[in-house]
């Protein structure tokens, strides 16, 4: 069944698969119910790091150098331990900042240098065409040997043919449509690509099934278990050197440690990897799973290859078959056709996935850092006055697609027989990694300057390029082998491969070597010999302290432009309707009806800054957002002199904090006193005003009756003697009234005299009951008495005592029904207190009134209709009388059943501690 | 700055294991001719180690949800 066409079909139907993955994601994304914001999905994503080196090419390191392919997994499984501090960091600052692509994160942090922007795509791009060219080179070959099925054949060298027949030619060309379609289709101001994003993820499930389904099958089928594999292979002295590599002829443990740096670097670094680990995640949280459901995946996915490489070696003759292919020809060899066509689709996954995120993330890096700034910078273009230029964005991503692939194609025609797959990758890793000084300085060292980063990469770049690429060109015969063999002009301290004499190393680890080197190195001194720019320090900081920031960045732009002018250059990029959609939602967010009535201030201008980066990189946001708005001037020495200050500030902001503490304490309590003084010269208000009323009532009815009789001389003597008796009352209410003010107040300003001694209760509530028997009788009512026979004694003021006692007998009287009225006294004592009640079964208080008669002049009852009975300050003073003897006076009363008036006060302190002793006794 | 969590000191913590465990002079004690059931130890070891960062850094990670 393996015949070309079918092949070729499967293939097609495979990718229209994928494709269908990526219609469902979007669809579902458009609905709000997102597939791939999931931590599952997010770290099966991550997993386009298996790539084609990892599907086939680790077999064929395997089979030379034994586990010298692990360190490339084993990195980043450490990487993704940290991720939680340094990802979790970049995720942060990339949505915060709209960051599109890596160049842009490195443009942004550096002073949204456009020629950081620059420099970073152009390494980038340089330096990932070899591992384009890998996967190429892997399809291709792999297409090839299950064509000529049932042969187990080698496919002729690349370059051996006319371009038009050559296999990774197609490849090339329809990857390039496939990346195109998936990733290109619209444009978003977020930069994300959902649909590609759920195909990745499926991807990554369709290459994990096809290689361990191989592995199984060779290590169980082919032959008897893994323990058989590895010890048939024990018993060939060229395998059996691989049991024990580290150390010997096939790694050393220098090149060891250097791959896991390496890989360390790569898996966030390269391109793609930088895509769907921060751009593409939607949340943070996600990467505390994919921590460990990553490294996991890359454990399965490694399991079996070295059964698999040691199975090849001892199944196929010598040198008639590459290991690179052994996960294609081993099945082919055992006429599993089924398995063989699965593994290839695994292949083609594993390709596939690389390439699409690889040259969406590139072409996005070429668009927006490379090839817009330079069209916007160039008059000549007048691009700044283009209408809508979101299809002119699209057209150059698109083609920087084809010309990345293309150049991937062309590297491999050049290169691609020189080396394995695995190092051809490792070329691209080393590029890759010379990101990591800047980025990860840029993180956490604020005073990393725009010339260091561009020294560093540089330098970084240069050494790649003359210890790496070189070589590669060398090795093909494109450049001579005498440039390797004996140096440039003849020099051999420079040899490419053995740099100023430095042998004894694998290339990459030489290469590694010397170029982080020059890249830290230059990156440290650039960095340290000039003084940042204001721009930088504000990006350095808004980096650095990410976590410590709120919202969205702050905004170095001038209001100096309308609404309307932001929302036609925004909608030059994303199209005119969206840009409405965009600034309508915002205008409602900012409480204003249109968009015709938002200002145009800085808080806008970096709104549509951000809508713009989001597009076509800060770099170019920021030069765009320009044409139309005008830049504050920042003054530079200012901003200097206060950084300077700001490290002074900093050693005496301990004692400030302390004073600062103290301060607020003190502000707290003078707060509160401030609001009691308040409080009180209110309730004097209030009383003065309540008082001058109170006294007032009884003088007008004193005037009233004097101005009768003065005014009728012949009255009848009768009547002159009731308006007599009728003004002497009322003068005795008032002077009652003044007597009690006069007593409120000394009582509380504290300068009342008390005569405090011990008392017996009992003896004063007779007296009390005898002072007031009169009034009960001529009102009718009937006063009762049940007290103990003796009561301990209590400390306190007799007369004052009394006056309680008296008051609140009074009020009883007053309160009941002639005739049927009914008080009655109860005084009853313990070891701690002394308690009165006085009970009468008159009219009762209602339950809201029971707070407020101890109130002054809070009287119950309609006072319009009924006469006052009192003055309102009786029972206030009462209870401030038992309250200074430390007792407790309160009333319980029902409507219509009567009212209970009771006090205690505790009884002498000589009094109960005699009372303990003899209890003791 | 805020105080770092015990989470935090736990990744750490499991990413000094894991160069530890991945390094020379470690590796170098299992770089031996000796086999456990025909698989060579260095392989063993290796996966074996590999496994228990992994299950660690799960724990972690997932621990307090």
């Amino acid at each position: 069944m393996l015949q070309g066409w079918f092949i070729v079909t499967a293939s097609f139907a495979y990718i229209g698969l994928l494709f269908a993955v990526a219609w469902f994601a979007d669809r579902r994304a458009a609905m709000g119910r997102s597939v791939i914001s999931n931590a599952w999905v997010y770290s099966l994503s991550l997993a386009v790091y298996a790539t084609a080196w990892t599907f086939y090419g680790s077999v064929g390191r395997a089979a030379t150098d034994g586990v010298g392919f692990l360190p490339i997994y084993l990195g980043p499984t450490l990487t993704m331990l940290l991720g939680w501090f340094v990802l979790r960091k970049m995720v942060r600052i990339a949505r915060l900042n709209r960051t599109t692509s890596l160049a842009d994160f490195v443009a942004s942090r550096y002073g949204k240098s456009a020629l950081i922007g620059g420099l970073v795509t152009v390494i980038a791009v340089i330096g990932i065409l070899p591992y384009i060219s890998l996967q190429l080179k892997a399809v291709s070959t792999s297409f090839q040997i299950l064509l000529g099925y049932p042969e187990i054949a080698m496919p002729p060298r690349a370059g051996s043919m006319e371009v038009m027949q050559d296999t990774a030619f197609y490849v090339a060309l329809f990857m390039a449509l496939f990346a195109i379609a998936f990733g290109t289709r619209q444009l978003d101001a977020a930069e994300r690509h959902e649909g590609m994003v759920a195909a990745i993820a499926f991807e990554s499930l369709v290459k994990l099934l096809a290689f361990l389904a191989v592995g199984v099958y060779v290590a169980f089928f082919m032959y008897d278990g893994m323990g058989d594999i590895f010890a048939r292979a024990a018993g060939r002295p060229d395998l059996e050197v691989l049991m024990t590599p580290l150390g010997g002829a096939a790694g050393s443990y220098a090149s060891w440690v250097w791959l896991t740096v390496l890989s360390m670097f790569a898996i966030v670094f390269l391109p793609r990897q930088f895509q769907v680990a921060v751009i593409e995640n939607t949340d943070e949280r996600h990467l505390r799973r994919a921590a460990w459901l990553f490294p996991l995946y890359m454990l399965a996915i490694n399991v079996f290859v070295l059964p698999i490489a040691f199975g090849g070696v001892l199944h196929f003759p010598p040198g008639q078959v590459d290991a690179d292919t052994f996960v294609l020809t081993l099945p082919m060899s055992q006429r599993a056709e089924g398995l063989a066509l699965l593994v290839f689709i695994g292949g083609l996954s594993a390709a596939t996935g690389m390439v699409i995120v690889e040259t969406i993330a590139l072409s996005t890096m070429v668009c927006n850092d490379l090839v817009m700034p330079l069209l916007l910078r160039i008059r000549a273009f007048r691009l700044t006055e283009h209408r809508d230029l979101s299809s002119l964005v699209l057209d150059i991503r698109r083609a920087a697609i084809i010309t990345l692939l293309m150049g991937g194609y062309f590297y491999y025609l050049l290169a691609g027989e020189a080396y394995a797959l695995v190092s051809i990758g490792l070329v691209s890793f080393a590029a890759a990694a010379q990101f990591a000084p800047a980025v990860i300085g840029g993180l956490y060292w604020r005073g990393a300057t725009r010339t260091g980063a561009l020294a560093g990469l540089l330098a970084g770049f240069s050494v790649w390029t003359y210890t790496l690429l070189l070589p590669a060109f060398a090795k093909s015969g494109w450049l001579g082998a005498e440039f390797l063999e004996r140096g440039p002009f003849g020099i051999e301290l420079l040899r490419p491969t053995q740099l100023f004499g430095l042998a004894g190393l694998d290339q990459i680890t030489h290469a590694m070597i010397w170029s982080m080197i020059a890249n830290v190195g230059a990156y440290i001194v650039g960095s340290v010999i000039r003084r940042q720019s204001a721009a930088e320090h504000a990006q350095a900081t808004l980096f650095v302290d990410v976590y410590q920031q709120t919202g969205e960045p702050g905004s170095s732009w001038r209001g100096a432009t309308s609404a309307s002018a932001l929302q036609t250059l925004v909608g030059r990029f994303l199209g005119p309707a969206r840009a409405v959609e965009l600034f309508t939602a915002y205008a409602r967010l900012r409480g204003v009806k249109s968009v015709d009535e938002l200002e145009g201030d800085r808080e806008l201008v970096r709104f549509a800054e951000l809508q713009l980066a989001g597009t076509i990189g800060a770099a170019s946001a920021r030069t765009m957002v320009a044409t139309v708005a005008q830049e504050e001037p920042l003054g530079l020495e200012e901003v200097m002199t206060i950084i300077d200050e700001a490290s002074q500030v900093i050693a005496y902001s301990h004692r400030l904090e302390e004073q600062q503490q103290e301060l607020e304490a003190a502000t707290r309590e003078l707060k509160a006193a401030n609001e009691r003084l308040k409080e009180l010269d209110r309730l004097k208000d209030d009383f003065i005003s309540t008082v001058t009323h109170e006294l007032r009532t009884p003088l007008t009815s004193i005037r009233a009756f004097s101005e009768i009789l003065h005014d009728n001389p012949e009255l009848d003597p009768a009547e002159r003697q009731r308006f007599l008796a009728l003004v002497i009352r009322e003068s005795e209410r008032l002077t009652r009234l003044i007597n009690q003010v006069l007593d409120l107040a000394k009582i509380e300003s504290g300068l009342a005299e008390w005569r405090t001694a011990e008392l017996d209760m009992r003896e004063i509530v007779l007296e009390a009951m005898n002072a007031t028997s009169a009034i009960f009788k001529s009102r009718g009512v009937t006063l009762e008495a049940r007290l103990a026979a003796s009561v301990p004694p209590v400390m306190a003021d007799r007369d004052r005592l009394m006056q309680v006692l008296l008051n609140l007998l009074s009020n009883a009287s007053k309160f009941c029904t002639p005739g049927t009225g009914r008080v009655e006294v109860r005084l009853a004592g313990d070891a701690a207190t002394v308690r009165v009640d006085v009970q009468d079964n008159g009219v009762g208080i209602a339950r809201e009134d029971l707070a407020l008669i101890f109130e002054k002049f809070r009287q119950v009852g309609d006072t319009l209709t009924e006469k006052p009975a009192g003055t309102g300050l009786g029972l206030a003073i009462c209870r401030r009388i038992v309250g200074h003897f430390g007792g407790r006076l309160w009333v319980q009363s029902e409507p219509g059943q009567g009212s209970v008036f009771s006090f205690v006060l505790p009884v002498s302190a000589a009094a109960a501690g005699a009372g303990r002793l003899s209890a003791n006794a | 700055m805020r105080k770092p969590s015990l989470r935090a000191y736990r990744i750490v913590s499991l990413f000094l294991l894991g160069c530890l465990l991945f390094n020379y002079p470690v590796l170098a004690l299992f770089n031996v001719g000796a086999s456990a059931g025909g698989v060579p130890v260095l392989y063993v070891y290796l996966f074996a180690a590999w496994g228990a960062v992994i299950a660690l850094a799960a724990i972690v990670m997932e621990s307090g949800n």
